[in-house]
């Protein structure tokens, strides 16, 4: 099967591991991954902070770069996410309205993708660790994908999966939220911080860097030992 | 009071609701009995989401063809022996109540729970006149008793806890018992008994207006909005224009999508159901009976992309979820809708120069679209809210522009943002640590570090990698 990589800018720029580890994960399942270059941006910072214009900038290059695509796959709950809006965002649109549809259509965040288009939930991997999950907001309540991520985190060897209390809320980063209104983003990633060591475990994991990168860059300064990693990074050790 | 509740600017209060320690913990305990509850009675009816569905085809269908409806709810309310209203605007509503409690030369005027008089102010309009309101609610008697705006639209004082209620009756009524919640309730009772038998005038909003039959239906769990509408002689009840539902049918429906959502209930301890006057052969309702219809800028809502706006039941589960409301608290939302419906409906009711900041009170985590038992999706709404305050209100900052008009730039050309991937962390460079995280970031990056690390960019991109082993295997296949 022939998948194209849409990376993310922020795995392609600051994650870069995440990228790798989801083209192994792919390729071991036996998929072809290629990538194409021209891809940049989603468009959600812009399309969130309420500039139409700019953002829809962004998502014609993403629509000219993955036009010949058969699938695209992404690891993140809330790129992925926004690829879904775009019909929405170009009805009657006579230029982009079909390419909209086109990429909604065959776009899938990557555990998504293994389990649903690919019937795997098990991938074969080993990991040692007491491991809580964070479902982030996009993922679930945008994508709507809830149980796809616990059925492969479940198969994998030597994960103890402890449950996140209050597991739902939103960790606070909220794309430009987290700037814009950084006293609540404060004192909602400090209650994150605190749900995720009262579970006691060694890792926090999640399926979208932006919450990853807010809670961990939070629990980091708050000197907590907990390790806040990417779902690839569990599903690609062996 | 109005919609707009206070004078102080939006970070004074957000500040304010995050310091107040006492509001924080009763919200968040508050938010976490109703939380359970809302899922608990959803799970107990099975197939919420069909219900969901219904309740929005209903609101959807009632709000289409409100003209009609509404006509059909004065025609049968007048054939009640009551009166019908339509008030255009929160003065002529309130002129028009202050000329009834004129000519009954009445004395006290008892409410039940309505946010509709709270947005038009209509406390003050009859205190005007020099008489005496009671609120009989018990939260919304508290509030008024200790001269506060409610927080929330369904328990009004639920930023208050017990110690300070009893405080507040201490002060105001010489109440001398303990913070026990039995002790304040009957002290409560006991007190606003003499206002229900003396009243002249009993004043209730009303959650659902049935078109049909013109019933006017409460919600209540003390029983305050029967006292209210049987005891005083003159009965008024103030509706905002969308609480209405074609027939008795669909009231049901949405009676229970209120009840359970609002506050994990299979329904109320009361739902009253009263309307019009008493007529020559009936031996009970009032000599009296005024519906007051407000529009206060509602029907400029009706056929804009907010018009789902309008289908909301006012249950507030969108504001029990919300984790921004349980942060900051229901004042620092400065309007007496707070939470994300507030947020919605407050800019499009009151204008955007007072509420701007409203729409961007939320990391858009979409909650409350979820919890929302009529599928009104707010979180988009408060997407187009930020595109109008944008595009037409030209009321973003010149900074914020800037940065997005670059973002463009940057993520529509591909030749630009390869070497953003190359540029990045030499940029950032002189803030980097050796771990490799940035603690103390420059300009937009300041907000963030504040509170939490930020990591610097990877030494190589993705993309340089993926090339470069694209090759290596290219290579290897020669």
């Amino acid at each position: 099967m022939k998948v194209s990589l849409f990376i993310t800018c922020l795995s392609d720029m600051f994650f870069t591991d995440v990228g790798k580890n989801t083209v192994e994960i792919l390729e071991r399942a036996g998929c072809a991954v290629d990538f194409p270059a021209s891809q940049t941006c989603c468009g959600q910072p812009a399309f969130n902070s309420g500039y139409l214009k700019e953002a829809k900038q962004s998502m014609k290059q993403m629509m000219r770069s993955f036009r010949d695509s058969e699938y695209v796959v992404g690891p993140s709950g809330s790129c992925i996410g926004m690829l879904k809006e775009y019909p929405k965002i170009f009805a009657g649109d006579k230029e982009w309205e079909e390419d909209a549809r086109d990429l909604a259509n065959k776009s899938y965040e990557l555990t998504q993708f293994l389990v649903d288009v690919l019937g795997i939930t098990d991938v074969g991997s080993t990991f040692k660790g007491r491991v809580t999950y964070h479902p982030s907001c996009h993922m679930t309540r945008i994508l709507g994908v809830k149980d796809q991520p616990r059925k492969l985190l479940q198969n994998v060897k030597g994960v103890e999966l402890i449950e996140l209390p209050v597991a739902e809320d939103c960790c606070g980063f909220g794309g430009t939220f987290s700037v814009k209104n950084p006293d609540i983003s404060r004192e909602m990633v400090k209650e994150k911080s605190r749900h995720v060591s009262e579970t006691g475990a060694d890792y926090l994991v999640g399926g979208d860097m932006g919450c990853l990168m807010n809670i961990g860059g939070r629990m980091r300064r708050e000197g907590k030992q907990v390790e806040v990693i990417h779902i690839t990074e569990i599903l690609n050790t062996h | 009071m109005s919609v707009k509740i206070g004078e102080a600017p939006y970070n004074e209060r957000i500040t304010k609701g995050i310091e107040n320690d006492f509001m924080r913990e009763a919200v968040s305990s508050a938010q976490g009995r109703f939380r359970a509850g809302r899922l608990s009675q959803a799970e107990e009816l099975g197939n919420w989401e069909d219900w969901r569905r219904l309740g929005e085809e209903i609101r959807t269908h009632t709000i289409e063809n409100i003209d009609f409806y509404l006509q059909q709810l004065s025609d049968a309310v007048s054939n009640k022996g009551g009166n019908v209203y339509f008030a255009e605007t929160a003065e002529e509503a309130n002129h028009y109540i202050q000329n009834v409690v004129k000519k009954k030369n009445a004395r006290k005027v008892v409410k039940a729970k309505s946010m509709v008089t709270e947005e038009i102010g209509l406390n003050k309009a009859i205190k005007d006149l020099g008489v005496e309101v009671v609120e009989s609610d018990l939260g919304e008697w508290i509030l008024q008793l200790d001269e506060e705006a409610p927080s929330h639209i369904v328990t009004p004082a639920l930023h208050k806890n017990k110690e300070q209620i009893r405080d507040i009756f201490a002060k105001k009524r010489g109440y001398d018992k303990s913070d026990d919640p039995e002790e304040l309730a009957a002290f409560a009772r006991k007190e606003l008994r003499k206002d229900f038998l003396s009243a002249d005038v009993g004043i209730t909003g009303c959650n659902f207006a049935i078109a049909e039959s013109g019933a006017i239906t409460l919600v209540t769990n003390e029983g305050n909005a029967e006292m209210v509408t049987t005891l005083p002689d003159t009965v008024i009840t103030v509706m905002g224009m969308e609480r209405i539902v074609p027939t008795w049918e669909e009231m049901e429906v949405l009676v229970s999508l209120l009840t359970r959502s609002a506050v994990g209930q299979k329904l109320t301890s009361y739902i009253t159901t009263y309307g019009g006057a008493r007529l020559e052969d009936e031996v009970d309702g009032p000599d009296d009976y005024h519906l007051v219809i407000v529009d206060n800028g509602r029907s400029k809502i009706l056929g804009t992309e907010f018009q789902a706006a309008l289908h909301c039941i006012r249950c507030a589960s969108c504001i029990n979820v919300c984790p921004v409301y349980r942060h900051v608290g229901g004042h620092a939302y400065n309007s007496i809708y707070p939470g994300p419906i507030g947020a919605v409906i407050t800019p499009l009711l009151d204008g955007y120069d007072d509420h701007k900041e409203l729409p961007y009170a939320s990391s858009l985590c979409g909650a409350c679209t979820e919890a929302c038992p009529v599928k009104i999706p707010l979180h988009e709404m408060l997407i187009r809210h930020r595109q109008i305050i944008v595009e037409r209100e030209n009321k973003a900052p010149m900074t914020e522009k800037i940065l997005m008009n670059g973002f463009a730039k940057w993520s529509s050309s591909p030749a630009a943002y390869k070497i953003s991937t190359k540029l990045a962390r030499p940029a950032l460079i002189p803030w980097i640590k050796d771990e490799d995280m940035i603690e103390n970031g420059p300009g937009p990056l300041k907000g963030w570090t504040d509170v939490r690390d930020f990591p610097a960019p990877s030494k190589k991109s993705f993309r340089a990698w993926f090339k470069e082993r694209e090759s290596e295997q290219h290579e290897r296949s020669k």
